[in-house]
C-alpha cells in the first residue's frame, strides 16, 4: 500500500486526512437516500390502508372482525422503540474507539429486536385464528403491512448481527473507521420510527372513528 | 399550419367517422368548441416559436455573426412563463366552465338507461322496463337521457364521440353520464378502456329518434319477443330452446333465460353481430353460430355443434326476432 | 485508440504510469464480468438499452403493419395485445430510462471531474440487474407468455381471474426486479453528484445535465416505491389470494390507478428531464455560448420535479372522481407546463444570441424543439378535464405522448449519440449520413404520429388490434404505417452511422466541438482514470476558462493527481470544498454474482419454486455480507482504545 509503511505511514498527515471523517461520507448519503426511498414505500402502503378503509366505508375492520387489541402491540412498542438507544450508545462508543461499548450495545439491541420478532409471531398466531391474508382486504393489509415491517426488522437484525460478528474480530472498527456502524444505525432507527407509524395505522386508527 | 387546420376542419366534417369534431349533441358540442379554441391558440404559439427558430437559423448561422453574451432573463420569463401563464389561466377558466356544463345532467324525470359492460359486449336495459337488449341503445332526440354505467367484469369506458365524452365503468361502483342528441341519427360508440382480447370489437350504436319512435322502442323492450311465424322459424326456435343456446342467451317469452351472453329478443333488428364484429346478415349469423372464434377470436361463445339441417332454421328464427 | 489529450505536463510520466497501473483493466474474460469502470458500464447501458429499443421498435412496426388496413388478420388479438404491452413497457422501462442513465453513467463522473461513481460496485450491480430484468421480460414473448394488460396494467383485467397464466406475473416481477437497478443507479447519481465533484465546483457551477440527472434521481427515489407497492400487491393478489384490488372483498380497483400514476406521471419527467439536460449540454457547443438563464433552468427543473408529484389524477379524468379534485389536478397539470416553457425559451434565447453551428446534434435539438413543443400543446389540452374526457384513450393521446416522448426523449437521445460518440468511442461519425438519418427520422416521425391526432379526434380508440372499414380511419392509418417505415429507416441509418464511426471513423480529438464541460478536457475516449490531473474548477464552463484548464496542466498539484492509489477526491456538498481523498474499489465479481442470485430469486418466484427463492435470498444476503465486510486494519489506523 504505502511506500513508507508502518506507523509513520499511518500517522502521516496524508493518512490522517484520509481517515478522519470530514463532512458527510458518501456512504452516509447513500444510506440516507436508501432510507428515504424505503420510507416512501411504507408511506405508500400506509396510504393504501387508509384509501381502502375510507373507500370501503362502514365499520372498520369490516365483515365483523374485531378491532385489534392494544396490550401486545404496546408491549412490542416498548421493546422496539428503546432498542435504538443501545445502538446510539454503541456508536458513540466506537467513535471514541471503545470496542466494548460497540459490542455490548449491539448485543442488547439484538436481544430486543429478536424479542420483538417473537412477539410478532405470537401476535400472528392469535390473529390467524380470526382471519388470514385471504379473508378480505383488511386481512391482506394487516398481514402485508406488519409482515413487511417485520421483514425490515429481520434485515435490520441481520445487519446488527453482522456488525456484531465483525466487531468481535480485531481490526475492523475504530474511532476512524465506523461508517458501517453509523449506516446500520441509521437503518435501525428508521425501522424503529416506521413501527410508530404502523402502530398508529394498524392498531390505533381503527379505534378513532 | 393554418392550411393544416382548415384541412382538419374539413375532414372532420366529412366522411362517416364518429368524429368528435362533428358533434350532434350538447356534450360533444361543448368539447368541440373548446378544441377549436385550444387549436387556434396552439397555432399562434407554435407560429411564434417557429418564427424565433427560423430567425436563429437564418440570421445566426453566418460565420461572421458575433456571439452575444447577454442574459435576457426578462425575455425568457415573459415569453416562457408570463404569457403562457395568462393564456393558461384563461383557458383553465373556459375548461372549468365546460366541465361544469358536462356535469349538468338531465332532470329527475328523464329516462334512465342502464348499461353494463361485459367482455366484450354491452348489456342495455331501461329503468322500469323488464327487458334487455345489447350493443344498441335508443334515445329521444332533443332530450337529455341519463345513462347509468356498471361493469360485470373488468374496466370499460363508454364513449360516443359525437354525443358525449368518456365515462369509465369501474368494477364495484356505479357511474353516471348522460346523452343528448339534437338531431336524429345513429351514432357509433366504442369501448375506450382496454379490456382484454377483444377490446377492438366492443362497439355499440346510439340511435337518436323522435319521441314516439323511442316510446315504441321502450314498449318493444318490455314485451315478449315476436313468436315464430313460419315452419322454419318454429323449427329454429325448437333448436334454440333444446340446444345449448338457451343456456347462455335469453329470449323474452320463451323458456330461454340465460344471462351469460346477450339477450337475443330483438337480435334480428340489431346493427351488427358481436358488438361491431361483422354485419348482421344471414351468412354472418350462420358463421357466428357455427364458430364465432373465427370471427371474434377469444370471445366467450364456444363453437356450436349445430346440424347442417338445423342451421338455416336457426338463422331464420333469429332473423325474425325484430 | 486515442490521440493524446491536450499536453499534460501536469502529471509526470511516472504518475501516469502509476495511474495506468492502478486503474487499467487488462482485457480478459474475467475483467469483462468484473469491471467497475463507469465508462464501460455506461457503454453497456447504452448498447443494452439500444437492443431493447430495437425489440420494442420492431414490435411497433408489426403493430403498424397490422393496422395499415382495416380488418387485417396479420396478427391475432392475443399477439397484438402482447406486442403493444411489451412495446410500451420496454420503451419506458427498458429503453428510455436506462438509455439516459447510460449517458449519465458515462458522463456524470467526467462532467464533475471525478474518477468514477461514488459506488462503482453498486453501479456494476445495477447494470447486471437491468440486463437480467430486461431479458427476463423479453424472454416471455417467444413463449406467448408476455405481459398483455397494457403498460399500465389496470386491474381487474390484470387479476388472475381475468388474465390467467404467467403474463402479468412476468410484468409485476420484471418491474420489481428492474426497480432495484433504477433505485441503485439513482442513489449512486445523487451521492456522486453531491460528494465527488472536483474541487471548486460549487452548486452554481454544476453542468445542467448533471442537475437534470440529479433531479431525475430524486424523482425516482420518491416515485418508484409507489409502483413497487402496486406491483407487489398485484402479485400477492394474483398468486396468494389477497384482496387489495378486489371490490367484492373490500378492495378497490382505483387504488391501482392512484398508485400507478403517482409513479407514472413523475415517470414522464423521469424520462424527459435527463433528455432536457442533454439539450442544455449540447446547445453551448453549437451556439458558442452558455445556456441563457442557468439559474432559471435549474429552478425550472426543480419545480418540475416537485410539481410532477401533484398531477397524477389527470390520467384518471374519465374515472368519475369528484369534480373538486378534477379542478385541483387540472390546475396543477396546467401549471406544470410553465417550467417547460421557461426552458424552451431559454434555449431559443441561447440560439438567438449565439452563433449556430449546424451539425447533426444541433439538427436533432431543433427537431426536439419542434416536436416537443407540439406535444406540449396537446399536453396542456389534456390538463383540461372536459377535453381530456373526450380524447383520452383515443389515438389522440397516442399521438400526444409519442410527441412528448419521441420529441422530449428520443430526439435528445439521438442528439446525444452524435454529440458524445467521439468521446465514447474515440471516433468521429459521418456527417452526411447523420443528416440523412435526421431528415428521414424527422419526416417519418411526424408522418406517423401527426395523423394520429386526427383519427383520434375522429373516434378511433387506442389499443385496438383492428378496426372496421366504415368509420373511414383506414386512409390515415395507412399514412401512419408508411411514416413508421420511414422512421425505422432513419433509425437504421443512425445505427449504420454508429457502426461506421466505430469501424471506419476518423480518430476524434479530445474536444471536437469546442464543448464547455469537463469531459471535453480529457482524452477521447478517456483513460480508465478519466483525468490525469483532477481539475480545480473556476467557472460554469471549465473547458472554456483558462484558470480551470491550466489547473490540469501547469497548475497541477500532487493532491489532485493522486497517483499513489486508486483514488479520487471527495468534496463538500454545496461549495465543492475539498474534504479528503478516498480509495476506490477494485474490480469484483460480486456485483454479477449478486445480480445472478436475484435473477434466480425472481425466476423462482415466477414459476412458484419457493424453496429455490428462499435459497437465492440467502445467497443474496451472504453476498452482500461478504461485499461489505470491513477490511482488516491495524488498531493504530482504526483508532481503538479498548
Amino acid at each position: 500500500m504505502n511506500a513508507r509503511g508502518g506507523i509513520a505511514a499511518a500517522t502521516s498527515t496524508e493518512a490522517l486526512t484520509t481517515e478522519q471523517p470530514v463532512g458527510r461520507s458518501a456512504g452516509w448519503w447513500g444510506m440516507v437516500m436508501f432510507v428515504a426511498t424505503e420510507a416512501t414505500l411504507f408511506a405508500c402502503l400506509i396510504g393504501s390502508y387508509f384509501y381502502l378503509r375510507f373507500q370501503h366505508g362502514g365499520p372498520w375492520p369490516p365483515d365483523g372482525l374485531t378491532a385489534p387489541t392494544l396490550a401486545r402491540p404496546l408491549l412490542m412498542t416498548a421493546v422496539l422503540l428503546p432498542s435504538s438507544l443501545p445502538v446510539v450508545w454503541a456508536e458513540r462508543g466506537i467513535r471514541r474507539g471503545q470496542r466494548w461499548r460497540l459490542r455490548t450495545g449491539l448485543a442488547v439491541t439484538l436481544v430486543l429486536g429478536v424479542t420483538f420478532l417473537i412477539l410478532v409471531a405470537t401476535e400472528y398466531a392469535e390473529k390467524l385464528r380470526e382471519f388470514t391474508i385471504t379473508t378480505n382486504a383488511y386481512g391482506s393489509l394487516f398481514y402485508v403491512i406488519t409482515g413487511f415491517h417485520g421483514f425490515h426488522v429481520l434485515v435490520g437484525l441481520t445487519m446488527i448481527s453482522w456488525l456484531l460478528v465483525a466487531s468481535l474480530r480485531r481490526g475492523t472498527f475504530g474511532a476512524h473507521r465506523h461508517d458501517r456502524v453509523r449506516n446500520a444505525a441509521i437503518y435501525w432507527h428508521f425501522v424503529d420510527v416506521v413501527w410508530a407509524a404502523i402502530l398508529f395505522t394498524i392498531y390505533l386508527s381503527p379505534r378513532l372513528s | 399550419m393554418v392550411a393544416l387546420g382548415t384541412g382538419l376542419a374539413l375532414t372532420g366534417c366529412a366522411g362517416g367517422a364518429p368524429s368528435a369534431l362533428d358533434p350532434a349533441g350538447a356534450g360533444a358540442a361543448r368539447v368541440a368548441n373548446l378544441w377549436w379554441l385550444l387549436f387556434w391558440i396552439s397555432v399562434a404559439v407554435f407560429a411564434e416559436v417557429m418564427a424565433l427558430l427560423t430567425w436563429a437559423l437564418v440570421f445566426r448561422r453566418k460565420r461572421r455573426v458575433r456571439v452575444r453574451h447577454g442574459q435576457p432573463l426578462r425575455f425568457v420569463v415573459v415569453a416562457g412563463a408570463g404569457i403562457p401563464l395568462v393564456i393558461l389561466v384563461a383557458v383553465y377558466a373556459v375548461g372549468l366552465r365546460d366541465l361544469a356544463a358536462l356535469g349538468d345532467g338531465p332532470g329527475p324525470d328523464a329516462p334512465t338507461i342502464e348499461v353494463t359492460g361485459h367482455k366484450w359486449w354491452w348489456e342495455v336495459r331501461v329503468q322500469g322496463v323488464d327487458g334487455a337488449t345489447a350493443n344498441e341503445l335508443h334515445i329521444p332526440v332533443g332530450e337529455k337521457v341519463r345513462v347509468r354505467l356498471r361493469t360485470a367484469d373488468v374496466l370499460h369506458s363508454f364513449w360516443v364521440p359525437q354525443l358525449m365524452p368518456k365515462t369509465d365503468l369501474i368494477a364495484g361502483e356505479t357511474r353516471e353520464t348522460w346523452l343528448h342528441a339534437e338531431r336524429a341519427g345513429s351514432y357509433r360508440g366504442q369501448c375506450a378502456e382496454y379490456c382484454g382480447t377483444q377490446h377492438a370489437h366492443m362497439a355499440f350504436l346510439v340511435v337518436a329518434e323522435p319521441r314516439p319512435d323511442f316510446d315504441a322502442w321502450l314498449a318493444r323492450l318490455g314485451t315478449p319477443a315476436r313468436p315464430p311465424q313460419t315452419d322454419a322459424q318454429r323449427r329454429g326456435q325448437q333448436a334454440f330452446l333444446q340446444g345449448s343456446c338457451a343456456g347462455c342467451h335469453a329470449i323474452r317469452g320463451t323458456g330461454a333465460d340465460g344471462r351469460i351472453g346477450p339477450d337475443l329478443s330483438d337480435v334480428g333488428s340489431r346493427w351488427s353481430i358481436g358488438a361491431g364484429a361483422v354485419p348482421n346478415d344471414g351468412g354472418h349469423l350462420g358463421g357466428w353460430i357455427a364458430n364465432s372464434q373465427t370471427v371474434k377470436p377469444g370471445n366467450y361463445m364456444p363453437p356450436q355443434q349445430v346440424g347442417a339441417g338445423q342451421l338455416p332454421d336457426l338463422i331464420a328464427y333469429l332473423q325474425s326476432l325484430k | 485508440m486515442s490521440t493524446t489529450a491536450a499536453s499534460t505536463p501536469g502529471a509526470s510520466r511516472e504518475d501516469l504510469a502509476r495511474l495506468e497501473e492502478r486503474w487499467a483493466e487488462r482485457p480478459s474474460l474475467r475483467s469483462w464480468f468484473s469491471t467497475v469502470d463507469h465508462k464501460r458500464i455506461g457503454r453497456r447501458y447504452l448498447v443494452t438499452a439500444a437492443l431493447f429499443f430495437v425489440l420494442a421498435g420492431l414490435s411497433a412496426l408489426a403493430m403498424r403493419t397490422q393496422l395499415a388496413r382495416p380488418e387485417s388478420r396479420l396478427l391475432s388479438p392475443q399477439e397484438y395485445n402482447q406486442l403493444f404491452t411489451m412495446h410500451g413497457t420496454a420503451m419506458i422501462f427498458l429503453f428510455a430510462t436506462p438509455m439516459l442513465f447510460g449517458f449519465g453513467n458515462f458522463l456524470v463522473p467526467l462532467m464533475i471531474g471525478s474518477r468514477d461513481m461514488a459506488f462503482p460496485k453498486l453501479n456494476a450491480f445495477g447494470y447486471w440487474v437491468f440486463l437480467f430484468a430486461g431479458l427476463f421480460m423479453w424472454a416471455s414473448l417467444p413463449f406467448g407468455a408476455a405481459p398483455n394488460g397494457g403498460w399500465f396494467a389496470y386491474v381487474p383485467l390484470t387479476e388472475e381471474r381475468n388474465t390467467p397464466g404467467l403474463h402479468m406475473d412476468v410484468y409485476t416481477l420484471g418491474l420489481l426486479f428492474l426497480g432495484i437497478a433504477t433505485t441503485a443507479a439513482s442513489i449512486n447519481f445523487i451521492v456522486t453528484s453531491l460528494k465527488l465533484r472536483a474541487p471548486g465546483m460549487s452548486l452554481n457551477r454544476v453542468p445542467l445535465f448533471v442537475w437534470a440527472i440529479v433531479a431525475t434521481a430524486f424523482m425516482v427515489i420518491f416515485a418508484l416505491p409507489a409502483l413497487n407497492v402496486d406491483n407487489a400487491m398485484l402479485f400477492l393478489d394474483r398468486r396468494f389470494g389477497t384482496h387489495f384490488f378486489d371490490p367484492e372483498h373490500g378492495g378497490n380497483v382505483l387504488l391501482w390507478q392512484h398508485l400507478f400514476w403517482i409513479f407514472g406521471h413523475p415517470d414522464v419527467y423521469i424520462i424527459v428531464m435527463p433528455a432536457l439536460g442533454i439539450v442544455s449540454a449540447v446547445l453551448p457547443a453549437f451556439t458558442r455560448r452558455g445556456v441563457v438563464g442557468y439559474a432559471l433552468v435549474v429552478f425550472a427543473m426543480a419545480s418540475i420535479a416537485i410539481i410532477s408529484f401533484g398531477v397524477w389524477v389527470h390520467h384518471m379524468f374519465a374515472t368519475g372522481l369528484p369534480p373538486l379534485s378534477y379542478g385541483f389536478f387540472s390546475a396543477a397539470s396546467t401549471i406544470i407546463t410553465i417550467p417547460s416553457g421557461i426552458q424552451i425559451f431559454a434555449w431559443l434565447a441561447t440560439m438567438l444570441l449565439g452563433r449556430l453551428v449546424l451539425k447533426v446534434p444541433l439538427l436533432f435539438v431543433i427537431g426536439f424543439i419542434v416536436t416537443f413543443v407540439l406535444g406540449g400543446f396537446t399536453g396542456a389540452m389534456f390538463a383540461l378535464t372536459a377535453f381530456d374526457q373526450q380524447v383520452t384513450d383515443s389515438y389522440f393521446v397516442v399521438a400526444h405522448f409519442h410527441y412528448v416522448l419521441i420529441g422530449g426523449a428520443l430526439f435528445p437521445i439521438l442528439a446525444a449519440v452524435y454529440y458524445w460518440l467521439p468521446k465514447i468511442t474515440g471516433r468521429m461519425y459521418h456527417e452526411k449520413l447523420g443528416r440523412w438519418a435526421f431528415w428521414l427520422f424527422f419526416t417519418g416521425m411526424h408522418l406517423t404520429f401527426f395523423p394520429m391526432h386526427l383519427y383520434g379526434l375522429f373516434g378511433m380508440p387506442r389499443r385496438v388490434y383492428t378496426y372496421p372499414d366504415e368509420p373511414g380511419w383506414g386512409g390515415w392509418n395507412l399514412v401512419s404505417t408508411a411514416g413508421s417505415y420511414l422512421l425505422a429507416i432513419g433509425l437504421l441509418l443512425v445505427l449504420i452511422g454508429v457502426i461506421h464511426a466505430v469501424r471506419r471513423g476518423r480518430p476524434a480529438p479530445p474536444d471536437p466541438w469546442g464543448g464547455d464541460s469537463l469531459e471535453w478536457s480529457t482524452d477521447s475516449p478517456p483513460k480508465p482514470y478519466n483525468f490525469p490531473v483532477l481539475p480545480q474548477v473556476h467557472s460554469l464552463h471549465p473547458t472554456w476558462d483558462d484558470a480551470s484548464r491550466t489547473s490540469m496542466t501547469e497548475g497541477a498539484t500532487d493532491d489532485r493527481i493522486l497517483a499513489r492509489g486508486r483514488q479520487t477526491l471527495v468534496t463538500s456538498e454545496l461549495d465543492g470544498r475539498r474534504e479528503r481523498t478516498v480509495e476506490m474499489p477494485e474490480a469484483s465479481l460480486q456485483p454479477l454474482l449478486l445480480a445472478l442470485a436475484l435473477l434466480v430469486f425472481f425466476t423462482a418466484l415466477l414459476f412458484a419454486w419457493y424453496p429455490v427463492a428462499v435459497g437465492a435470498a440467502l445467497v443474496v444476503a451472504s453476498t452482500i455480507a461478504v461485499w461489505l465486510w470491513p477490511p482488516r486494519r491495524p488498531d493504530q489506523e482504526l483508532g481503538v482504545s479498548a
